[in-house]
């Protein structure tokens, strides 16, 4: 088991220079996959704008939603009471919607918003404000929504942000944020298109600077992608990458689309952010499925470069298949990319990055397909992992300042094909000399199994061979060998080579301890594989009869079977408590004679006192010392009784209490008793 | 004398068993002359003095098992056989020392020694 571990690992690491992704364009599976994701819309109207715009920039025919509903919703949200974030998002899905709306809301509206811009000091207040007026100015060209004083909106929008090229959410909120910088560079673009007099250019230079600055806290992937991400902050709902990043992109190309001039960003941040976004695939929620379309068609169109997409169909190659190496350049939407070659630089395998395959070759251009192919793949090509380094070169050299082609892109392509494996042959072996008891020649891409058997004596040898198409020495990922036993016990071994062949030999004098002194029957399972391996297997060549001596005394015992997982939630086995041992008793009979025997004494005393002459002449005769020595008696009786009662089922404490009460009862009776008897005794004497 | 020496040929057995008679009998006539309620004291103590020994005969023939009742029921007879010596030393006229003690008295101490002796006896009895 430790080994398979070990052999998975290797793998992994093999596969860690190919962890760059090729990133494919927007096609139909996303809008499928759209109609799909947009079915249940809730009752928000975010979650209904961003519907609409998805489809909207899909180019999907059908509705996400019910028109009818929507628009009633958006009328409702249109009211003078509703909170400024609903009038944003209901005028945004009447953008798209275009609902029929009285004209007067518009001015309602606008009046409304144009006096909460005032004395707006929140970000959002601001941003949600003068969105919802560069909207209606869309919708309503009527209405007045020109703001006198966007030199001061624009001054306490640029009063949050700070010197990193963030913003902050407030005032009083001293932890800036990325996604708020986002928000502040559309409500300062709204700002400027409302305007009704000149901003002052030196001011938008300065929040372009900021923008650059902004950019300067970006973050990169290994393959090239670049995206903003960002703590939480308090105050707000934490934002993922993907919300945080579009929030910016969404800012920049606001503004970049409200003035005139470059803003300084590389062509190469513009594809990485493309390339952030595309990798995300299919995104399986809403608002990130949104967030990745619109983003995207920022992207496609802005004005500072356009990113161009270099895409493959397949990065695997088989050699008894003979592909066709294509790649296709588009846009991020996938629609056709300027004309322009790919060139391929080189190419070279992973194991020797110096040696070349291929060397500057360019790429045909097939009309009908969109495909850029290589005509025919060179000769000497063996199986394996190899990097392809394209170029792509625009025709026209002007566009090299409108579309970001990405400089040297490097593909990891898989080259598979079919593994000779021959002169596999299975031995028994005599162990001291080497003599071969049993030989069998196998046909490993057959069926046949071998039936054989040996000793703690003997030696099992497994050889076979490994070549590429190409007659090389080929070294597979996975070469293991699995001894099965029939009581589910296993063990795997490494199957090491030299040169082109692989060779395994058991020594099972050297194995009993390992194999647990288990005899028996055991399978052979021989596996092997590699990722560039067309036929990679995992066969069973057979069994073998073991016969082990006996396990020592302290030999390790085989470990248990795997415990069926049901078993484990059952109920465990009865818990029998030992309990000591009774004393032994006397038989009940015994017990009961010595019983009636103990009444011997008892009963020989008053027979004795009889005997005496015992009598009750020295009773009192009249009638108070007579009923105090009756009461003295009867006190004493009772002290015995409870006594009784003390032992059968009374506690001390109840018993010391009336004890207690007794006692006075009877000692009072028996002193007045006994003082009495003592003086009429004395009287007796002096007369 | 012939017949004396010819009396003198019985066996030192029975000259034995002839003097422990004469003893006894010497001894029982003596006793006799003890007071009744010195008797009936006497009595009292053979009496518990019994018991005890029959209690440890049970116990030398089921073993020991609840000991603490084994204790409690020797206890108890062998305790109040000692308090009834007691009483008999205190009541006997012939004893100088307790001459001005009244019975009467002696045999209250008697009971309420007896009183507390077997509420522990109950208690321990288990």
């Amino acid at each position: 088991m430790a080994t398979t571990a070990v052999g998975a690992a290797f793998l992994l690491l093999l596969l860690l220079p190919f962890s760059i992704s090729i990133p494919q364009p927007i096609s139909d599976s996303h809008r499928s996959a759209a109609s799909n994701l947009f079915n249940q819309i809730s009752p928000s109207l975010e979650d209904a704008y961003e519907a609409l715009r998805v489809f909207e920039i899909l180019a999907i025919e059908k509705k996400p939603l019910d028109t009818a509903d929507t628009c009633k919703k958006v009328l409702e949200n249109l009211g003078s009471s509703s909170p400024l974030k609903d009038v944003f998002y209901a005028l945004k899905v009447n953008g798209i919607l275009k609902c029929n709306i009285d004209g007067t809301i518009f001015k309602d509206i606008a009046s409304r918003l144009k006096a909460t811009l005032h004395d707006a000091s929140t970000l959002l207040d601001i941003y949600y404000s003068v969105g919802s007026l560069v909207l209606i100015k869309d919708q309503a060209s009527d209405v007045d929504v020109l703001l006198t004083d966007a030199n001061g909106i624009f001054h306490s929008i640029k009063a949050l942000s700070q010197s990193d090229g963030r913003w902050r959410y407030s005032s009083d909120n001293p932890e800036s944020s990325t996604y708020a910088s986002g928000l502040a560079l559309e409500g300062l673009s709204g700002v400027i298109s409302l305007a009704s007099s000149e901003i002052d250019q030196s001011k938008v230079s300065i929040v372009k600077n900021g923008i650059v600055k902004l950019f300067d806290s970006i973050e990169k992937y290994d393959d090239g992608a670049f995206y903003f991400d960002e703590k939480f902050v308090r105050g707000s709902e934490p934002q993922g990458s993907l919300s945080t990043t579009s929030s910016v992109v969404r800012g920049v190309n606001a503004f970049a689309a409200v003035t005139s001039g470059k803003i300084n960003l590389p062509g190469d941040t513009i594809l990485g952010l493309a390339k952030f976004f595309l990798s995300i695939g299919i995104p399986g929620d809403a608002k990130d499925f949104f967030n990745q379309v619109e983003s995207l068609s920022f992207l496609d169109s802005n004005r500072i470069s356009i990113p161009l997409i270099l895409s493959l169909p397949e990065t695997v190659y088989s050699l008894t298949k003979k592909g066709q190496f294509k790649v296709k350049v588009s846009t991020v939407f996938g629609s056709a990319a300027p004309p322009l070659t790919v060139k391929l630089v080189r190419a070279f395998s992973t194991g020797a990055k110096d040696s070349a395959i291929i060397d500057s070759k360019e790429l045909q251009y097939n009309q009908e397909s969109g495909f850029h192919f290589l005509d025919s793949f060179p000769k000497n090509v063996d199986v394996g992992t190899y990097v392809f380094v394209l170029e792509i070169v625009l025709h026209d050299s002007e566009s090299e300042n409108v579309y970001a082609t990405g400089g040297q892109i490097h593909v990891p392509i898989y080259v598979i094909g079919v593994i000779k494996v021959g002169n596999a042959e299975i031995a028994v072996l005599d162990s001291d000399l080497g003599n071969v008891e049993t030989h069998n020649t196998l046909d490993l891409s057959g069926n046949d199994i071998v039936s054989l058997s040996a000793n703690h004596l003997q030696k099992l040898r497994l050889s076979f061979q490994l070549e590429t198409p190409n007659g090389r020495v080929f070294k597979p990922h996975q070469a293991f060998l699995k001894l099965h036993h029939e009581t589910k016990i296993e063990h795997i071994f490494l199957v090491g080579n030299t040169g082109k062949k692989f060779e395994i030999i058991f020594d099972f004098l050297g194995l009993v301890e390992k194999l647990f002194y288990l005899s028996g029957k055991y399978d052979i399972e021989l596996t092997v594989g590699d990722a560039v391996m067309e036929n990679s297997f995992s066969r069973l060549l057979g069994h073998v009869e073991l016969d082990l001596p006996e396990a020592p005394e302290k030999a390790a015992r085989p470990p248990l079977p795997p415990v069926d997982p049901y078993s484990r939630y059952g109920p465990n086995a009865e818990i029998n408590h030992i309990f000591r041992a009774p004393e032994k008793r006397p038989p009940q009979k015994l017990s009961l004679v010595f019983l009636g025997l103990i009444l011997l004494p008892f009963i020989g005393f008053l027979v004795g006192l009889l005997r005496l002459g015992v009598n009750l002449k020295n009773f009192p005769g009249s009638t108070v010392p007579a009923t105090f020595a009756t009461l003295f008696h009867l006190g004493l009786a009772a002290v015995l009784l409870l006594y009784v009662l003390f032992w059968l089922k009374l506690d001390l404490f109840t018993t010391l209490k009336t004890l207690g009460l007794l006692g006075v009862f009877t000692m009072f009776f028996g002193h007045r008793i006994l003082s009495y008897l003592a003086l009429t005794s004395t009287k007796l004497k002096s007369a | 004398m012939a017949r004396t020496s010819s009396s003198s040929s019985p066996s030192s057995s029975s000259s034995i068993t002839k003097d422990a008679q004469d003893l006894l009998r010497a001894l029982w006539s003596a006793y006799s002359a003890t007071p009744t309620n010195l008797k009936i004291i006497d009595l009292y103590v053979a009496f518990a003095v019994f018991t005890a020994l029959l209690q440890v005969v049970y116990m030398a023939l089921v073993g020991t098992f609840p000991f603490n009742s084994f204790l409690s029921g020797v206890l108890s007879c062998v305790g109040t056989a000692v308090l009834a010596v007691c009483l008999r030393i205190q009541v006997n006229k012939e004893n100088k020392e307790f001459k001005d003690l009244a019975p009467e008295r002696a045999f209250a101490d008697f009971v309420l020694c007896n009183v507390v002796l077997h509420l522990v006896i109950i208690n321990f009895l288990g």
